[in-house]
This record gives structure tokens, sequence and C-alpha cells, in this order.
């Protein structure tokens, strides 16, 4: 099939979604409105759990199972990326230079280093009270850590990191959540349900039930998965090389 | 124009599937697809919009004083964003190898299957 046919049948298949799509939102609720059922209810079930922040007790209280799916598709993701950046059989691992790095950019980066990985665990740990919580603080805390690259060079940054820690951890994180859903089960209720424990003070770090365990186990396995992704791309970019002359 | 941030929604998803459509290398492909995400994102928030509304975030806000948006539509957007990069990673992962064991990013160039 030529470019200028493909051109033809895009616009044809583009013009009839369009107008689709422009019939169904022309019926949707008009925007800014003020009913929304399911927000309502979904913010009182999150005050009457003494959770502050709504979104976090969607995420990990309410649709707490949803959110192992979503891990899930993380997790396999990442098992993927893992997989498929290996080092071939026809490839090795040559040692990176150490690279000179300006002076400036080496005395910000390690400045900003330990403020931005404290930032993210931050994020983390209020996710229940504050915006923020496990997805957002970790891929912080992950991205934090590569200012080490930046700062200094790859072997500095292979030294703090050890890859296979990270990887257990992506692993323990996940499994972590799904034993708080099972300790739900053995106490008698449903899976992921969150009447295990107390509910607490509103608007205090122990607040919310169950969903601060979920958010920190989500928090450590985005860190997790952060860091092993960018450490199979840096990999093939720094690390690997293809032999030459076969 | 009260369907106006719907519009941008499904113009941003066209625009995405143009992209993908008449892509000459897998690297813009993949950043097309995330484009088209991106329409998802728009869709869902313009969803959960009210009029004057502040994030349903309730630690220093006294609930009942003020509407809050809908934090349903937030959470799926929230999770999804996380999940969407890590996808594109693994789809840049696909990317590599096929640079690697085919010499081009081109898919108009693959057109025929390796073993």
């Amino acid at each position: 099939m030529n470019r200028r046919m493909r051109l033809c049948l895009v616009a044809l298949g583009g013009a009839g979604l369009a107008a689709l799509f422009t019939a169904a939102f022309l019926r949707l609720p008009a925007f800014g409105g003020d009913r929304h059922p399911y927000g309502d209810r979904a913010v009182r079930a999150a005050l009457h759990r003494h959770t502050a922040n709504t979104i976090a007790s969607v995420n990990f209280d309410l649709r707490a199972f949803d959110t192992l799916g979503e891990t899930s598709i993380l997790f396999a993701s990442v098992l993927g990326c893992v997989v498929l950046l290996r080092q071939a059989r026809d490839e090795h691992r040559a040692r990176p230079e150490p690279a000179d790095v300006a002076p400036p950019v080496r005395r910000y980066a390690l400045l900003v280093l330990p403020v931005a990985v404290l930032t993210g665990l931050y994020v983390v740990a209020h996710g229940q009270l504050s915006p923020g919580g496990g997805f957002q603080g970790g891929v912080v805390t992950a991205t934090a850590l590569h200012l080490l690259y930046l700062g200094a060079d790859y072997h500095a940054l292979e030294r703090v990191r050890p890859l296979g820690a990270y990887e257990a951890g992506d692993a323990l994180a996940v499994s972590a959540y799904v034993v708080t859903g099972l300790a739900a089960v053995l106490a008698g209720t449903a899976f992921l349900a969150n009447t295990l424990l107390p509910y607490g003070t509103f608007n205090t770090l122990s607040s919310g039930g169950t969903v601060p365990l979920l958010n920190a186990a989500v928090g450590m396995e985005v860190a997790c998965a952060v860091v092993v992704l960018l450490a199979r791309f840096l990999d093939q970019a720094v690390e690997i090389e293809e032999d030459s002359g076969k | 124009m009260d369907v106006l941030p719907y519009l941008v929604a499904g113009w941003v998803f066209l625009a995405g599937c143009y992209g993908l459509a008449t892509s000459r290398n897998l690297i813009h492909a993949v950043g097309c697809l995330s484009v088209c995400q991106a329409g998802t994102y728009v869709l869902l928030l313009a969803v959960g919009y009210r009029d004057g509304g502040t994030a349903p975030v309730f630690s220093d806000l006294k609930p009942g004083t003020r509407p809050v948006v809908d934090p349903v539509v937030q959470a799926l957007a929230l999770t999804d964003v996380v999940v969407g990069a890590t996808v594109t990673a693994l789809l840049l992962a696909l990317v590599v190898q096929v640079a690697k064991r085919h010499g081009t990013v081109d898919p108009d160039e693959l057109g025929e299957l390796r073993g």
C-alpha cells in the first residue's frame, strides 16, 4: 500500500471517528456541571474513613483492587524491559571511561541530590494527606538518584544502585500489596477491604487504615521499577557494545 | 462553548492517530501513542471538572466549604500516567531491539519477517 492511499484511508477513518466523537460529546453532561454522583460518594467515603486526600482514598481503598491491576501492568512491563534489554550473545560490556564534569554541574547536582531524594520520600509518606502519593513520589525518588550520574559518573551511580536489590525490591513491593489484601481476607472480610486497621485521627500520618501501607508499597514499587528501567536503558547507551568485525 | 474541552480531547487523540499512521520512525510512533494517551487524560479531567471547584484534598480545606472536582477521574489519570510511562519504556525497548536486529527504525522497511 503506498503512502497516498494510506493517507486517504487515515483521513476517511479519522473523519468518521471525529464525527462520532462530536456526536458523543454533544450528549455528555455539560463541562463544569454540578452533577458528579461518583465523585460526591467518593468524597463522603474518604471523609468517613479519615483519609484527607480523596484521590489516595480512591486509589488505595475504594478502587484498591484496580490499583493492584495497574501495579501488575507496571511490574509486567518492567519485566519485559529487563528481558528485552539484556546483553545479547554477540555483545560485550565495555567499561565506560570516567568523563569530566563541569564543576558547577557537579556541585549543584550533588547539592540537590539529598534534597530531591528527601522530597520524593516526603511525597510518598504524605500521600494520604496531601497531593502526591506512591506513584508520584516513587518517580521523584528514583530520578533523584540519577543526579549522581549527572554530577559524578556512571561508576558512582552503579555503586549506590545495586540493581539486584532494586529488582528484588520491586517484586517484594508487589507481594506486599497482595499480602495486605490477603490479610483482610484472613481477618474475615473481602480482599483488600479497608477494615483491618483503625482509621486513626483525621489528617495525621497514620490515618486512613490500610491506605498508608498500600501507598508505601506502591511508592517502593514505582521507585524500584523506574531505577531498574533507567538502569537497563543506560546500560544499552553506556556499557553494552556490539562486537564489531563478526 | 460547553463542549470545547471534550473536542480538544478528541482532537489530541486524532492528532496522535494521524502521527501513528504516517510515522516513518518507530521512536516517533511511540511518541504519537503517548499523544493519544494524553487525549484520554484531557477527556477524563474535563469530565470531572466542576465550576469553581478545587482539588479534592481536605488536609487544609474544611469539607463542605467549597465545591471539589471529581476525584475518581483524577485517580484514573494519575495511575495511568505512571503506568503509561513504563509501557512506553517497554515499547522503546522493543524499538532498541528492532534497530539492533534489522538496522532500521522505519516501519515501512520492516516488510519481511525474519526468524
